[in-house]
């Protein structure tokens, strides 16, 4: 008996909760998805340095999953106490017909665990089809062969699908079960009876807390998008509470204005629906001013997580064409007493040569040079009298390490391998080059005041007021935080200080090449332990970015698909519920003579606002928080973060955009006239 | 001069094999300016009639003419415009907006007619001074009496100056002294203003406020009485001999 209560339950639910469902099935298959990535990306034949980098995947998302089921726990049980209020009559009549608590529990329980055993199935299924489809951009992002590739099942994920999704369902039940036995029979009798109190805020009130909170949000926004290198993790946290509080407090005061502004304009409020559609937003708003705030803010992480994760994507593919023109680098130091100390030079290719290998043969073209160094030339001595003020902004710069030095006439060898413009500029002056932004705008300050410096015992002017765009070693993002390209005849060899090979190989992007010349380094390495030989090579570059790439990419559309399921399903669940709630107002409208298509258009307009209302302060403050992070990102390269932004809001407006859609097509079924 | 004219409709419900006729073959018809009541017990087939000419329920059979218009044959828009044009609602359970303002819910009636703001505002105000609710014009449902909520309802109702009022159950729930105060306000509307009002109830107190009483019993008509010049308190006393003539479960219910 109680079974087949339970089913015909879960049948009715079924109808008017789908999006509860729906969203369950969502939750199970994500969850599963990015499980089964690590044995996926497993499958895949790719280099020895990315089975690390997939190793760091897989257990970093094993780790974000607890932190995603914790959001999806809280989702689930959220939906399952308010699916329990809706259904109040329900119990009051179960216990009215003599049914005792501990049967309703059961009925409950025995619900529960339906919908707990149909949506793992359901949505397991849905997973292991999806992370087919999946596989395909694992395998595009580790640019890995896909010929390889069968269908696979990750027991693995599924097995801890099932655990982590069995957890959540417990909780459910126990929190269920606890709700029953604290009911009581004249409030749920009672719980239809909603009179709702209608109070309008004090207008001037909202006004001055809007102004309020509209400056608190102005002042957070410009200490994170604007003032960013003060900030500090306690400053952060403070601008974050602040902007979150601030959210709230604008959600509040608009609530208020709406009506206000609305009633106002008499001649648009007295047409058509207009009075009712703006009544039931006010109320709407007015009552869930606390929901939005969080979905609001969600959204706001959403949005950045996502933007960012394509946009270092991105960036990395475009930043490694860019700063990573040319195979090889190496690079060789000899220290002369201890490490870390003052360096001799040495010829890289003599030192290959000792060991029988002759490297200039390796390569198709390079430039051999080596840098300078004068250890009375350093940031701080470049600085001048400027470097206290530099200080307290930059810290994390070590001021004493002397400055890196370049021969004009090696650098344009370089720059004519690397396919970028070549300098000219007299023999008393210098040019600083330099690709880290930040760093480029402090020092750009000091250029233009047109100090000379003091290298090598030469007095050195700068040919440009400002840096100019550059590097030297191959990377995959700007991190040239300063070479000074000094005239030739200022370098003595005395001050040499490293040996440089920088070329391409006879083959372009050879493997071959490129463990020979590794395994002969390291016969190099060994003769002596003062030196240091490094090797940059484009395919570790390369490895290293796609790795990383793919690692944030993975980790923005788990975080954030994960935070746009919960916020489209809080949103639904509240717009249905209350559509249940006004059905009788609809019908009472209906009454009066309003026509069909007013109504629906009533609704649209109601289910619109309270979907955009979130969506629109989410946006206003990833415009800034994006500033901020355009900042952190900043090495990585933000110029196609436009393509991202495009990229991630598709993706919004996808989910989002399906949610409101969903949540206004069921909707307009509730509120249908019932024959 | 005859408004509306009730021929020959049925109205049955369930299949073939277990058929109510809930009505049963009634004709009548109602004058211009005229107070009819229709009383019946609980299933004598008083408020599916109600609901057959106020459009919300369809006829099985038979035909409803509100001025010359058929409106058995209206459907979608058409019958959406009629509705709003031609008819003014009272229910039992008031049915007002709750999130609204007394004056709001009145003048819902007119802006869903797209009439103008500055009409709109005189409309509700003259027609809030007849029912006596000026005062409780920026007040909401909830705080307002039963009495005042039924009398924003019947504003609601009048303000669009429809061809019939239609009431069901006016007074059913309402106290006994606002129910006498909202059935003075019909009178007045009635004899003063013009309107036509068609109320069903069980009630032989507030049947005894209308021009005309039709009884109904079994989804036909059983009998039929106007109050010509009789006081109220002699209208009163014929309907409850009708009643009691009818008997069984109305008699309960005088």
């Amino acid at each position: 008996m109680l079974f087949k209560l339970s089913v015909s339950n879960i049948r009715r639910s079924l109808r008017d909760y789908a999006v509860y469902f729906f969203t369950l099935l969502i939750g199970v298959s994500v969850f599963y998805v990015f499980n089964a990535i690590g044995g996926q990306a497993a499958m895949l034949r790719v280099s020895e340095s990315r089975n690390d980098i997939i190793e760091l995947l897989k257990t970093t998302l094993s780790g974000v999953s607890v932190f995603v089921a914790g959001v999806l726990g809280l989702l689930i049980v959220y939906a399952s106490r308010f699916l329990m209020k809706r259904r109040s009559k329900e119990f009051a009549l179960y216990m009215t017909l003599g049914m005792s608590k501990g049967n309703i529990s059961a009925i409950l329980l025995l619900e529960t665990l339906m919908i707990g055993i149909g949506s793992l199935f359901v949505g397991l299924l849905i997973g292991i089809g999806l992370s087919q489809l999946m596989s395909a951009l694992v395998a595009n992002l580790f640019e890995a062969d896909m010929s390889a590739y069968k269908f696979s099942v990750s027991a693995e994920a599924i097995g801890k699908t099932i655990l982590y999704f069995a957890v959540m369902y417990l909780v459910v039940m126990i929190f269920n079960s606890v709700v029953v036995t604290r009911m009581k029979l004249i409030n749920l009798l009672q719980s239809g009876r909603r009179s709702e109190q209608i109070r309008l805020k004090n207008p001037v009130l909202c006004v001055v807390v809007f102004l309020l909170a509209a400056a608190m949000l102005g002042f957070a926004y410009y200490n994170v998008g604007w003032n960013y290198p003060h900030l500090n993790n306690k400053t952060m946290a403070l601008y974050i509470c602040m902007g979150a509080a601030a959210t709230f407090f604008i959600f509040w005061s608009v609530s208020g204005m709406i009506l206000r502004v609305m009633m106002s304009a008499k001649n648009l409020y007295h047409r058509g629906l207009n009075v009712f559609t703006v009544r039931q937003i006010s109320s709407k708003v007015n009552t869930t001013v606390f929901s939005m705030t969080v979905i609001c803010l969600m959204l706001f992480v959403t949005i950045c997580t996502l933007s960012s994760a394509f946009s270092i994507r991105n960036s990395m593919n475009a930043n490694l064409k860019e700063f990573c023109p040319v195979d090889c680098e190496i690079e060789y130091r000899q220290y002369t007493e201890e490490m870390y100390g003052d360096t001799t030079y040495k010829d890289i290719t003599e030192l290959y040569a000792e060991q029988g290998h002759d490297l200039t043969a390796d390569f198709s073209e390079y430039v051999h040079f080596h840098n300078y160094c004068d250890h009375e030339f350093t940031f701080g001595s470049f600085l001048g009298s400027q470097l206290d003020k530099f200080m307290e902004s930059y810290r994390f710069i070590e001021y004493q390490t002397p400055m890196n030095l370049v021969r004009l006439s090696d650098y344009n060898k370089l720059a004519a391998l690397y396919g970028k413009e070549q300098f000219e500029m007299a023999d008393n002056e210098f040019i600083l080059l330099c690709d880290f932004r930040s760093m480029k705008e402090a020092t750009d300050s000091i250029l233009s005041e047109g100090y000379p410096i003091n290298v090598c015992g030469t007095t050195l002017y700068s040919h440009y007021a400002e840096c100019q765009e550059g590097f030297i070693d191959i990377s995959s993002q700007r991190i040239n935080t300063g070479i000074f390209i000094i005239p030739d005849s200022a370098a003595e060899e005395k001050y040499a200080a490293a040996d440089y090979i920088i070329g391409n190989y006879k083959e372009q992007g050879s493997k071959e090449y490129e463990s020979i010349i590794r395994e002969v380094s390291l016969e190099v390495g060994e003769q002596d332990e003062l030196c240091r030989l490094d090797i940059n090579t484009k395919i570790d570059i390369a490895d290293a970015s796609v790795g990383l790439g793919a690692l944030v990419t993975f980790l923005g559309l788990y975080i954030g698909l994960v935070f746009l399921i919960a916020c489209g399903a809080i949103l639904a669940l509240k717009e249905l519920s209350e559509s249940a709630d006004s059905a009788g107002r609809y019908e009472m409208l209906r009454r009066i003579g309003a026509d069909e298509n007013e109504l629906s258009l009533s609704l649209f307009r109601q289910t619109g606002v309270f979907f955009l209302l979130p969506l629109l302060l989410a946006i206003v403050h990833s415009v800034f928080g994006m500033r901020f992070s355009a900042y952190i990102l900043e090495a990585m390269g933000t110029e196609k973060m436009w393509i991202s932004v495009f990229g991630a809001s598709l993706l919004i407006l996808v989910i989002y955009g399906g949610y409101f859609l969903i949540t206004y097509f069921c909707s307009r079924g509730i509120i249908k006239e019932r024959r | 001069m005859e408004l509306l004219s009730i021929q020959q409709i049925e109205k049955y419900y369930g299949s073939r094999s277990s058929l109510t006729k809930a009505i049963d073959d009634i004709s009548f018809s109602v004058q211009q300016g005229e107070f009819v009541a229709i009383m019946g017990a609980s299933g004598s087939g008083k408020t599916t009639l109600l609901n057959c000419i106020s459009t919300i329920d369809r006829v099985t059979a038979g035909h409803i003419f509100l001025e010359n218009t058929d409106i058995t044959t209206l459907k979608g828009k058409a019958l959406n415009q009629f509705r709003r044009e031609k008819l003014g609602f009272i229910f039992q359970e008031f049915n007002l907006l709750d999130t609204l303002t007394a004056y709001e819910n009145i003048s819902l009636a007119l802006s869903i007619q797209k009439k103008p703001a500055k009409e709109i505002d005189e409309a509700v105000k003259t027609v809030a001074e007849q029912l006596g609710i000026t005062e409780v014009l920026q007040k909401y449902p909830y705080q307002m009496s039963g009495g005042q909520k039924q009398r924003v309802a019947s504003a609601r109702a009048i303000v669009t100056k429809p061809k019939l009022v239609l009431a069901d159950e006016p007074t059913g729930a309402l106290d006994s002294k606002a129910a006498k105060m909202l059935l003075e306000r019909f009178r007045y509307l009635n004899q003063e203003c013009g309107a036509t009002i068609m109320m069903v109830t069980h009630d032989s107190f507030t049947a005894s406020y209308a021009g005309r009483v039709i009884f109904i019993k079994d989804g036909k008509i059983f009998h039929e009485i106007s109050r010509g010049t009789d006081s109220r308190k002699q209208f009163f006393d014929k309907i409850i001999d009708v009643v009691t003539l009818l008997g069984g479960d109305m008699s309960d219910a005088l």
